[in-house]
């Protein structure tokens, strides 16, 4: 197990390296030149020059992707270009607001998934499965942006029962987690749908039903365990999901998480701030897949860690 | 110098329609709060380098210049000042300091603050992005290219006054003085936050910073000790930022926030102004800005000036105003209506598409040609350029659209052989100061057409420089008139060599809640965006 856990760590930490290094020269492709953005119209080709040379943008890719590596790996993430602040601190300011959205959410997305999925299971191939299964596909494709306005204009302006987007107590956090968890949400009840009919249909079901236990004992004890294992191996990888979620529900909502950050810093060429925001959220993806994985063999083991 | 913002396009510097002194009520009560509604967070507040249309009427009521402008209107008034004085040789300004002046930390104002301020902003090392503005002023050139210990044409006189000495005569010069970039700092607070100093910024504004919490509020308290009686009129003025403005109109019509920070969105435009309600609550006037399509006039074939003439003559501009709800006015010329030098009685190319195929038949393209029109890729801009290339396709001209993020747009504009045809919306010229040389060195004169700049048409006619160049050496107030006269001629013998098609210029409209009360020109302030925090006041105040 734990040279299983080392490997991967490995392996993470060279995803990671990888992801630095794409991410960064992505950037330098970029026509757009960081200089020119923060020098203004008003700039002089010498201004320009000036402000290129100060943030080392004159050396040649290597040099400069080295000695980004090089502060990265002392914990120095850089200063913005625009706002002249701290990457890190800018990002560590957003990042509680953007977990708490996160964690809400997930746990929004099991609550209706799983029992979307286990009602339309059991009510297979009948009226209420087939409304609910609508109701997945719609939650699937529907646009968080439209979701997100859709449930303002009902709840907020309509009704007065919850805030105008904004941040700060449990009532704020309602409509985003539910807009975020949407589409997760859609996903889950299909797939604990089919995993639920996959044990209905299996020996030791009918076994149980032939020692004449009772349907709840049957669902809840012996199906409902068995069908959520392969859903919650599926919670880690949906952390990538979530980071691309959260950049357009952090805006509907004015939620003030590094979602709305990334969003800003990609608009004006911020390349320390986007660089940043992009190895949080990889390592977020990396770490989440790397525990999805550990804990796997844990909740269900038949799964090996080799 | 002639130089300018770079607004990302919403709003910039604005001229209340007629640009007329306003009746500011200066008694008007004080008390009460204004909630302002904003999506991106504040970048910065530090005056030498906040440079976009958010930060720049924030910086304005935190911050105070030498100079300033009376509310409502674009006209100087000394600020910080007492007294403003000209050689006559235009040459040397010195300026008196008021009395008993404070920054916010309590310590008051001396001339050596100006000089500190000054030559912070000109300082390579704080890479403003205002700095050129100060050229004008002796000792710039070494002093912005890192060499020497300061700025030699600023010199402390006493405590009180200080000295500005000019390399070159330049009536644009008080304007300057008046931006943002020339806002007073205090030295020790600017030591001491280092780079954070637009998190943690001291001025002497009307009003000081209260609480910044990144990506959800910054709070403005009134500064008690504030150089003028009885401004500002609010007790506190709160930015609730990371609002779409979809979701920030929301806010209002419920009654949670004063003015949407980021205007009425596009696609809510019509809906408010039919609901009469709302639209009593809709205050419009002009600004200084042009939209235009500029013209490559070094790039085949808009090298021939009958090929540019026609195209000037090719694009329905009712039309375009049409499509985006009448929120702008038709233009002719480089210069908006509100700008003085504006050409009244200039008619312009007037839109003929047959004469306009007969002269690129004259130029020698009778079956038209095919370009490229580059635009940046936010509504309402590729709408536009597709009635722009409906339009150019009556006469045979067949346009392909480059539709790109805004970095992408400007990066190409600055190469010689990139973009045949931009259309500027979203990047288009929005003066910082009520001027008309603000239009016309880096966008159409010939130090713009160099790789990275902003003259796209790469337009350079030596003899307009040397007409502008003399304009603006015309720095005794009563040579005025014919200062405005020269560039207005400029402005029209440009259009002549048609390096643009000017196709409108916007009208700005600001959204209030029924709370708050102040003159007109308050709301459309040419010089505060979105309004003018200083002298707006609450009604629940009185």
């Amino acid at each position: 197990m734990s040279g299983y856990l080392v490997r991967r760590l490995i392996e993470s930490a060279l995803i990671l390296l990888g992801i630095t290094f794409v991410t960064f020269v992505l950037l330098y492709m970029v026509p757009a030149d960081p200089a020119r953005q923060i020098a203004g119209r008003s700039a002089t080709a010498e201004t320009v020059a000036n402000i290129r040379d100060q943030l080392g943008l004159n050396d040649p890719l290597f040099v400069q992707y080295f000695r980004y590596l090089g502060n990265l790996l002392q914990g120095d993430m850089g200063r913005s270009y625009l706002q002249r602040a701290e990457v890190a601190d800018l990002i560590a300011a957003r990042l509680p607001a953007s977990l708490l959205l996160m964690v809400s959410a997930i746990v929004t997305e099991l609550i209706l998934g799983l029992t979307i999925g286990v009602v339309a299971a059991l009510r297979r191939n009948r009226p209420a499965d087939h409304t609910l299964m609508i109701f997945s596909f719609v939650s699937i494709s529907a646009p968080q942006f439209v979701i997100g306005i859709l449930l303002l204009y009902v709840f907020a302006v309509q009704f007065g029962w919850l805030p105008i987007g904004g941040y700060g107590t449990f009532a704020h956090l309602i409509l985003p987690s539910i807009t975020l968890g949407f589409l997760g949400a859609g996903w889950y009840s299909r797939m604990m749908r089919s995993s639920m009919i996959d044990v209905l249909e299996q020996d030791f079901v009918r076994t149980a039903r032939a020692k004449g236990l009772s349907r709840l004992h049957i669902i809840t004890r012996h199906v409902m365990p068995n069908a959520i294992l392969p859903v919650i191996a599926m919670i880690g990888i949906d952390i990538g999901l979530f980071m691309s979620g959260i950049v357009v529900v952090e805006s509907v909502f004015g939620w003030p998480g590094i979602g709305q950050l990334a969003w800003q810093a990609i608009q004006r060429v911020d390349i320390p701030v986007i660089m940043g925001v992009t190895m949080v959220s990889a390592t977020a993806i990396v770490l989440g897949n790397l525990i999805a994985d550990l804990v796997a063999p844990l909740i269900d083991p038949r799964i090996k860690t080799k | 110098m002639k130089r300018n913002t770079f607004l990302a396009g919403v709003a910039g510097l604005a001229l209340a329609a007629g640009g007329a002194f306003a009746q500011v009520n200066e008694d008007a009560p004080q008390g009460g709060e204004m909630v302002v509604t904003y999506q991106d967070d504040v970048a910065t507040l530090d005056p030498a380098i906040g440079y976009d249309w958010q930060n720049w009427s924030m910086i304005k009521s935190l911050f105070d210049g030498l100079m300033g402008y009376e509310p409502g209107t674009t006209t100087l008034r000394n600020e910080l000042a007492a007294s403003h004085e000209i050689s006559d040789d235009g040459m040397v300004h010195t300026f008196v300091l008021k009395d008993g002046i404070k920054f916010h930390n309590g310590r008051e104002i001396i001339a050596e603050d100006v000089k500190y301020s000054l030559e912070r902003v000109t300082d390579p090392k704080t890479r403003s992005p205002g700095a050129g503005f100060f050229g004008m002023i002796d000792g710039f050139d070494t002093w912005n290219a890192g060499e020497g210990d300061g700025l030699s044409g600023v010199e402390v006189i006493d405590d009180k006054t200080v000295q500005i000495t000019l390399s070159r005569p330049d009536a644009t010069f008080t304007h300057v003085m008046a931006l943002n970039f020339a806002s007073i700092v205090p030295r020790e607070a600017v030591e001491a936050s280092g780079e954070d100093f637009g998190r943690e910024p001291v001025g002497s504004g009307a009003f000081r910073l209260a609480e910044w919490t990144p990506g959800q509020q910054v709070v403005f308290e009134r500064f008690e000790d504030y150089h003028r009686a009885g401004v500002p009129k609010l007790d506190k003025v709160t930015f609730d930022i990371g609002l779409d403005p979809t979701v920030a109109l929301l806010r209002l019509q419920n009654g949670d926030a004063d003015v949407p920070g980021d205007g009425i969105p596009p696609a809510q435009f019509l809906q408010v102004m039919n609901n009469p309600e709302q639209a009593d609550n809709v205050v419009e006037g002009g600004q200084l800005h042009t939209g235009y399509i500029t013209l490559n006039t070094q790039m085949a074939p808009f090298d021939n000036v009958n090929v540019r003439k026609a195209m000037n003559m090719a694009i329905n501009k009712d039309r375009i105003v049409q499509m985006i709800n009448g929120r702008a006015v038709p233009a002719n010329q480089p210069l908006p209506p509100s700008m003085p030098g504006y050409a009244d009685d200039y008619e312009g190319y007037p839109f003929d598409p047959e004469a306009a195929r007969a002269m690129l038949a004259e130029a020698g393209f009778p079956d038209g040609f095919t370009t490229e029109l580059f635009v940046m890729n936010v509504d309402p801009n590729p709408r536009i350029a597709q009635a722009i290339q409906q339009d150019l396709s009556e006469i045979g001209v067949k346009v392909e659209i480059r539709s790109l993020a805004q970095s992408n747009v400007i990066a190409a504009g600055g190469e010689a052989d990139q973009a045949p045809m931009i259309w500027s919306g979203g990047m288009a010229w929005i003066a910082d100061f009520p001027d008309p040389s603000n239009f016309y060195g880096p966008i159409l004169g010939c130090a713009g057409a160099v790789s990275g700049g902003w003259n796209w048409s790469w337009y350079c006619n030596k003899e307009l420089d040397a007409r502008a160049a003399e304009a603006d050496a015309m720095a005794d107030p009563a040579l005025a008139d014919e200062r405005e006269e020269a560039w207005r001629s400029i402005y029209v013998d440009i259009m002549d060599d048609a390096p643009w098609v000017p196709v409108f210029n916007e009208q700005r409209f600001t959204l209030v809640s029924d709370r708050m009360a102040g003159d007109d020109s308050l709301f459309v302030d040419p010089v505060h965006i979105p309004v003018n925090y200083d002298y707006i006041y609450s009604v629940e105040a009185e």
